[in-house]
């Protein structure tokens, strides 16, 4: 099936298989890889992204799904300049990654929470955060990250 | 510029965070094949037969192997083990598919190569698999006792006995005269150690050039590329291993596993790239797990609570086949059960049991958590015993008092390189508040509060900077522990740094151009990392056991004086001076005491390039290399305190605060030590109070999924307070330690701890870990009802 999609503000049209997930649509039709996969139970949100303007997890949605939706990935959130989103700038500032493979989820996740709750507290941060796995910080940091970006804008 | 010890934010962020770094599952080749793999669903069988004709038939289906179809022609030895612990190990041979038996589920009977990465994975469900079930040993109790075999035709479950034991008879009489003892029994449960990066590879040939490069999600891309050349029979200088960004790897990177073998051994055959990316619910098979021990510890301690004697028998889970560091790893730890105490006889022996579960290795820490946890939980045991409070018991058996110590031998024959205990259990104590914390407990008692507050403590020391080559050669490891490094000045004066370890999240880019520019005074901006690919930097040893600053970061800095030394020289024949007489300051060159003659640093590059004017004798190029094997190891220590509730209905534990004062030594960078200290520290938490591999009675694996195996998120944890003493280690020029592990390896027993104190009133002693809500429940139930018959 032709499924067509806006991605990081570029129109995209590709031929998908019914079945095939809009994570992998995005990683190998689209060719955009910095949305990852760490999970196949829609538990880590690794591959999170935002889907008109909503936070997603890609491993939840099939590409058909997702046909006329306006997509943006990590790839999509620092400025064409090269200068890095607030809120990636917080998580490199506060040390928010090690691995960096649930970063680009984590900045997703993290940038829809700023949206809808401005000034969270720290137990918000963490509930809010609640569907996205990091093995390597320990959350301290990321916690940190999400805070300092909530103060900076 | 003084750039060490300083907070500066990591090189590799801006990569990673834009979606620029690319993991293995990112890289494609063209016209690459996707492997699927069929897996037993047996844990113990003899394979009848195996039908791939109807996977054949599968659109975009290429080929499909079973083991026998692969016995002749793509390897010519089984997967390599590079630890046998004794002269007579067992060793069953471990071939990437199996071929006659399968010895645990998820075991690989059969390949089938697809063109999408779709197609693989549906035509592995047309592979017909009959299979004749065999007793499984599910348990590495079962094991011991023999009523099973995980395989039979060795005629029993052990591998190996290993023992550091040099006087049993003088240990157990000293247990016998001690005036106070207390023995427990303690178990590691396996963990799945789950790095959120699956595990991938991609086998890239060059049928006309014959050369072959492989992507894995590795750690150790030099050892894969030996031990890839070993088992395929490939020439070793025809093998590229690179791995690109990886994903975290907590050791269970540290491998040489079925599928990179089968993706060089498929590729250099079919002449096609081919790959591989484990999904979440095939890793809890596809890749190693970690502990697995069964712990017996014995402990003795004199009418003052000093300690006479520590004797630990452990029983050790394997898993159905040796991996590369499988029977070693539990024996990291043996050097660790008398932790950082005085104690005048001691005893250790490890036997190893194979079972029908999925091979264990390194995880975090590696063998040194468990020990930890045996002599921190013991102590506290102890403690009780005595009738004192947990830290008192620790001050009193502490290595040469607590005090500040250089170059102590333990009572486990290692030399620890330098200590200071005291201090740093205080120092925690006093920002845990830990005389508020008491008051509060004991308020709650008094009040019968059905939420009960737990302060639980561990003051650890781990073993850093693997190793000594002799000491890995004394072990029976076949690898050396050196760590190699290559420092260039550029033409303009712009620093390559080739490095053989090899990051996967650590921050080494960050850390080892802290070190250079530290050293020549210049800006780390202008120093590069090369690293992880062996053809840029063929000569290394990897990351795992806190080694990677502590060997290879001492390398890097001896390989930048030795480059400084000849820019001295090339700059003192500019200046017609003697090297004896010039002096680096920040950046410049100088005869010293003549500023006039300031020559920067990085202006030599081009002369050493240029080579028009250099010393007589002297060879064009400013490049100099080290490989550092350093004399000792290097021994990081801290203490930790875990402050949990603990809701006396439920069961429920909610850890409210943790607090770690490490001390690795000097810190290169305090914001990556801190960083290294967080992670850690959850993943021992996980360890106490919600990680378990489970298996049915049949060995089938019941949480093999993110959605069933308690990964903590965001929600359980709370933020930590982390600090530091500094006590330089004496191991090597830079006093560095090494901290990749050491919170994993303080805090299970912290944990568990706090969880047995908050329950202490109940009589309650010991809890088996994971402290699980259910697991708590009961106990608490049961200590009820008997009070109240
Ligand atoms: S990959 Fe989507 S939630 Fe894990
Ligand atoms: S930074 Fe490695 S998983 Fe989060």
């Amino acid at each position: 099936m032709q499924v067509g999609m806006t991605v990081n503000g570029e129109a995209h049209e590709a031929d998908a298989e019914p079945r095939t997930l809009l994570v992998h649509h995005i990683r190998e039709a689209v060719g955009l890889t910095g949305t990852n996969i760490g999970c196949d139970t829609s538990s880590c949100g690794a591959c999170t992204i935002h889907i008109d303007g909503e936070p997603v997890k890609s491993c939840t949605m099939l590409a058909v799904q997702a046909n006329g939706a306006d997509i943006t990935t990590i790839e999509g959130m620092a400025a064409d300049d090269g200068t890095l989103h607030p809120m990636q700038q917080a998580f490199m500032e506060n040390h928010g990654l090690q691995c960096g493979y649930c970063t680009p989820g984590m900045v997703m996740a993290a940038t829809s929470l700023l949206q809808e709750n401005p000034s969270p507290t720290e137990a918000e941060v963490r509930q809010g955060l609640e569907g996205n796995l990091c093995r390597c910080t320990g959350y301290h940091n990321i916690v940190k990250a999400v805070l300092a970006a909530a103060e900076g804008e | 510029m003084a750039v060490m010890g300083t907070r500066m934010l990591r090189k590799e962020d801006p990569k990673l965070l834009t979606g620029e770094a690319k993991y293995v599952d990112d890289i494609h080749a063209a016209g690459e094949l996707w492997m699927g793999m069929v897996r037993s669903t047996h844990a113990n069988a003899r394979i009848d037969s195996v039908d791939v004709s109807a996977a054949l038939e599968q659109p975009g289906v290429v080929a499909a192997y079973t083991g026998a179809d692969l016995a002749e022609g793509y390897w010519i030895a089984p997967l390599p083990c590079a630890w046998p612990v004794t002269p007579d190990m067992l060793n069953p041979p471990h071939f990437p598919v199996a071929v006659e038996n399968a010895r645990y589920v998820g075991d690989i009977v059969a390949v089938v190569l697809a063109d999408s990465r779709y197609g693989a994975n549906d035509a592995i469900e047309h592979v017909v698999v009959m299979y004749e079930d065999l007793p499984a040993v599910t348990t590495v109790e079962v094991a011991a006792s023999g009523d099973a075999l995980a395989h039979p035709d060795l005629g029993t479950n052990k591998a190996y006995s290993w023992a550091l034991d040099p006087d049993p008879d003088a240990v157990q009489a000293a247990l016998d005269d001690s005036v106070h003892r207390v023995s427990a029994r303690f178990v590691q449960q396996r963990l799945i150690p789950s790095a959120m990066e699956p595990r991938g590879v991609l086998a890239i040939p060059s049928p006309h050039g014959g050369d072959i490069t492989l992507y894995s999600s590795t750690q150790v891309p030099h050892i894969l590329k030996v031990m890839v050349a070993a088992t395929t029979g490939i020439p070793e200088h025809s093998i590229r291993v690179i791995a690109p960004s990886v994903g975290g790897g907590f050791g269970a990177k540290l491998n040489v596993n079925a599928d990179e073998i089968l993706a060089v051994a498929l590729a250099n055959k079919l002449k096609r790239p081919i790959r591989w990316t484990e999904s979440r619910s095939e890793a809890a098979m596809s890749t190693t797990q970690g502990r697995g021990q069964v712990q017996y510890i014995e402990i003795g301690a004199d009418a003052d609570g000093k300690l006479t004697a520590i004797k630990a028998h452990i029983q050790a889970d394997l898993g159905a086949y040796m991996q590369l560091i499988t029977p070693g790893t539990p024996l990291l730890g043996s050097f660790l059960y008398t932790g950082v105490y005085a104690c005048p006889a001691f005893g250790f022996v490890c036997d190893g049991y194979f079972t029908n579960l999925t091979p264990t290795d390194a995880y975090r820490g590696a063998g040194r958590p468990e020990a930890s946890y045996a002599i921190e939980r013991g102590m506290d045991l102890l403690a009780a015993e005595v009738g004192v409070n947990p830290e008192e018991i620790r001050r009193r058996n502490y290595a040469v008092g607590g005090e500040a110590f250089e170059n102590w031998e333990s009572p486990s024959g290692l030399v620890f390189d330098s200590g200071n205990y005291r201090p740093n259990l205080d120092k925690a104590l006093e920002l845990a508040d830990i005389a508020e914390l008491r008051a509060e407990q004991t308020r709650r008692r008094e009040a019968g509060d059905s939420v009960q507050l737990g302060i639980g403590m561990c003051t650890y020391v781990e073993i850093c900077g693997l190793a000594p080559s002799r000491a890995l050669g004394d072990l029976g490891y076949a690898a050396g522990g050196w760590e190699h490094a290559t420092v260039r000045m550029l033409p303009t004066g712009m620093i390559e740094v080739v490095s053989g370890s090899t990051p996967h999240g650590q921050g080494h880019e960050t850390s080892w151009a802290m070190i250079v520019a530290d050293k020549m005074g210049i800006d780390p901006a202008h120093v590069t990392v090369l690293h992880s690919d062996t053809a840029l930097s063929p000569l290394g040893l990897d990351t795992y056991g806190s080694r990677s600053l502590a060997v290879g970061g001492v390398a890097i800095a001896m390989a930048t004086d030795k480059l400084i030394e000849k820019a001295k020289a090339i700059v003192a024949h500019q200046l017609e001076a003697s090297p004896d007489d010039i002096v680096l300051d920040e950046g410049n060159l100088m005869v010293a005491g003549s500023p006039d003659t300031a020559t920067p640093i990085q202006s030599v590059g081009f002369a050493a390039f240029s080579a028009h004017d250099l010393p007589e004798g002297m060879e064009p190029n400013l490049q100099e290399q080290v490989s550092f094997d350093p004399p000792n190891f290097a021994f990081p220590f801290g203490t930790h305190v875990a402050v949990v509730e603990v809701d006396t209905n439920t069961g429920g534990v909610d850890l409210i605060d943790y607090i770690a004062v490490d001390d690795c030594g000097n810190q290169v960078n305090p914001l990556i030590v801190e960083g290294q200290v967080h992670g850690g520290i959850v993943q021992g938490v996980a360890q106490a109070l919600w990680e378990c591999a489970e298996y049915d009675d049949h060995g089938t694996p019941l949480n093999p999924s993110l959605m069933d195996y308690l990964v903590p998120s965001p929600t359980e944890v709370p933020s930590m307070t982390v600090d530091s003493t500094v006590t330089p280690s004496t191991t090597n020029p830079l006093g560095v330690k090494g901290v990749g592990e050491a919170g994993t390896i303080g805090s299970a027993a912290a944990a568990i701890n706090a969880v047995v104190d908050a329950l202490s009133p109940y009589g309650i002693s010991d809890i088996e870990m994971p402290a699980s809500p259910q697991r708590l429940w009961r106990l608490i139930n049961a200590a009820q009802e008997g009070a109240s018959t």
